[in-house]
């Protein structure tokens, strides 16, 4: 397998006035790996992305690109790296085919190579057809197609993607990520970051960030593996009343709707509690696999809890 | 549920040029429910929406919201609803409490009345802390919530919601839900999209729209019964080069990725115990293979991606 380093930042920080944004972090990704990062609103993803990129300067330490500084080679790093920004990116006035010529030319690519490249990614991403549409007038996910696309026109060995799917319905995700894994096929490197938590455990390394810190990193089956929460669904004849009671008890993570029943996931140390109570409304437990938002709510949780404490 | 309807459609349909963005579409939503309406991007869903709240005229059909015709009579539904939109529509140099005078103010509230109402709802969206904070320093859930709080501060009986929650995050999203469904306990009428399936269990009733056309209406439980009569294995880990082998073993209907698991459909008339004994010969471990129950993922998978396959 080829695992060169493609991207690396070593205890990257960014401030914005008192606000730190990025405190400190430090990853690889790798070629042919999906590093995801994944975290509430406001946790410092699309700043540390744009770090990355060398959009912007860290205070403190460093982010390269092929061993090379994202700022100061910015240019040069540039060609290197297709970069999928969260907001609309393309000409909405353009059409298809004028949008990929112009992101074309500003990669200065050859007409040959252009074209080919031009007509693999048409194909991929099934966009063949509507070369002549205007990109206002594209679906959220073919718009969002396109401009992953002309994010790879010029080859880049390695992806950097902001929340590409907001907005994008879950057979246009899935095509999105089948995508995504024919370039990591052919060896590219990828960079996500996501509020769909069934695409962070699609990554082949996830990195959950809060408060502008990594707070956990992992494969994201053996963080499940390792997940020492209890995950149940609940059955019960009123499920609404049962939601209630259920909902102020101390050790409960998460509480949601699930066809009739309910998914409880539970605190470790807590799940004798819960079972008293759950008891007490007669409704009963059933054990059920934990899915990765399990351990994404379980885990911030805990380090909201532990900020409580500290201040 | 015996209450009355609020919103009445009755083959609703829009027209742009020769496409047709939604096709005589009907149904009914009663007071108090929540109801999702899903679809693929570009479905019709926001066509409709825009329909029901007086901001687009139908081609055909009609529809009655709070009683009122939107066709006839755009201007006064508009009283009766509030309208919360994929881009909500907050200004972000202003305060919390500004944002919250600033659209009262379009809804002809003022006064004592304002201010009893503006801390009523930032004490329920959990933003009284905040109430002197700029609009732009807020994450993007609290926005989000104060967003919510501008589209119900005249007490709309009727709330419409326009992918509320895209790139929010899940904590962010549970709070947000717990929320509406407080609205609707109380009475609110919500009709919600959603491109997240697991919201989609909050909704009493599910309509999924495809190409235009309401393909299916029922509740969550009912819409799962109905197109997934197949029993389902979920795989924990399997070797990519077995996928081919896994979706070709007879009796397999479909193989799709869910999360970093596989959802495996075997055809309701096969056995499943012979694809899960052929699963397991391929040296998957016992403890990561096991039956689960049908999501409304995989509902939409079926009814969306049916229609986008053929």
């Amino acid at each position: 397998m080829n695992t060169q380093l493609l991207i690396h930042a070593a205890g990257v920080s960014r401030s914005f006035g008192a606000v730190h944004a990025v405190r400190e972090v430090s990853l690889k990704v790798h070629a042919g790996e999906v590093f995801g990062l994944v975290g509430p609103d406001g946790a410092g993803k699309t700043t540390l992305i744009r770090l990355l990129v060398g959009l912007l300067d860290p205070d403190a330490g460093q982010a390269t690109i092929f061993g090379r500084p994202a700022s100061s080679e910015a240019d040069s790093v540039r060609s290197l790296v297709g970069y999928m920004p969260q907001q609309y990116s393309l000409y909405g006035d353009l059409t298809v085919d004028e949008n990929l010529a112009f992101y074309g030319s500003m990669y200065c690519l050859s007409h040959r190579a252009f074209e080919e490249r031009k007509a693999k990614l048409l194909r991929l991403t099934r966009l063949e057809r509507f070369g002549s549409r205007r990109a206002d007038a594209l679906s959220g996910g073919m718009y969002k197609k396109l401009a992953l696309a002309c994010a790879l026109l010029h080859r880049p060995r390695v992806l950097v993607l902001d929340e590409p799917t907001n907005g994008v319905d879950p057979v246009s995700r899935r095509e999105f990520w089948d995508l995504i894994a024919t370039f990591v096929a052919e060896g590219t490197g990828v960079l996500i970051s996501t509020s769909y938590m069934d695409e962070a455990s699609r990554c082949s390394t996830v990195a959950l960030m809060h408060h502008g810190s990594i707070l956990e990193r992992g494969v994201p089956r053996e963080m499940l593996r390792t997940f020492s929460g209890a995950v149940f669904r609940v059955i019960a004849a009123d499920r609404d009343s049962v939601a209630l009671a259920l909902e102020r008890q101390p050790g409960v993570v998460a509480l949601a709707p699930d066809g009739a029943g309910l998914r409880l996931v539970v605190q470790a140390g807590a799940e004798l509690a819960v079972r008293q109570a759950v008891g007490a409304v007669r409704a009963r437990l059933e054990p059920v696999r934990p899915v990765f938002e399990d351990v994404f709510l379980a885990r911030l949780g805990d380090a909201e809890s532990a900020r409580v404490q500290a201040a | 549920m015996n209450q009355p309807a609020v919103i009445e459609v009755r083959e609703l349909t829009r027209k742009f040029g020769a496409f047709v963005a939604v096709d005589r579409v009907s149904f009914d939503v009663v007071e108090g429910e929540i109801f999702g309406y899903l679809g693929a991007n570009g479905a019709g869903k926001s066509t409709t929406i825009r329909m029901l709240c007086g901001l687009l005229a139908p081609s055909e059909g009609s529809a009655r919201v709070a009683g009122v015709d939107v066709g006839r009579d755009p201007e006064r539904v508009k009283r009766s609803i509030g309208y919360m939109s994929q881009q909500f529509s907050l200004y972000p140099d202003l305060h919390v409490t500004e944002n919250l005078e600033f659209f009262a103010g379009l809804y002809g509230l003022g006064g004592r009345v304002l201010h009893r109402r503006a801390d009523e709802l930032l004490e329920l969206m959990g933003l009284a802390a905040l109430r002197d904070a700029r609009t732009s320093d807020l994450p993007g859930g609290y926005r989000q919530r104060l967003a919510l709080a501008c589209s119900i501060l005249h007490q709309p009986r009727i709330l419409f919601l326009d992918e509320p929650t895209a790139g929010v995050d899940p904590g962010a999203r549970r709070d947000f839900w717990r929320l509406v469904r407080s609205l609707a306990s109380r009475g609110t009428t919500v009709l919600v999209t959603t491109h997240y399936m697991d919201e989609a269990e909050y909704c009493d009733r599910v309509g999924l729209m495809v190409d235009g056309k309401l393909a299916a209406l029922d509740t969550p439980e009912a819409l799962k019964q109905q197109f997934i009569r197949d029993p389902m294995l979920e795989i924990h880990s399997v070797p990519h080069n077995l996928l081919a082998e896994i979706a070709g073993l007879p009796g397999v209907r479909t193989v799709e990725p869910f999360g970093s698991a596989w959802h495996v459909r075997v055809c309701f008339d096969a056995s499943l115990q012979a694809v899960k004994d052929a699963v397991l010969a391929m040296g998957v471990p016992d403890s990561d293979i096991e039956s689960v129950s049908p999501t409304l993922e995989d509902v939409f998978l079926e009814v969306v991606g049916r229609s986008r396959r053929a």
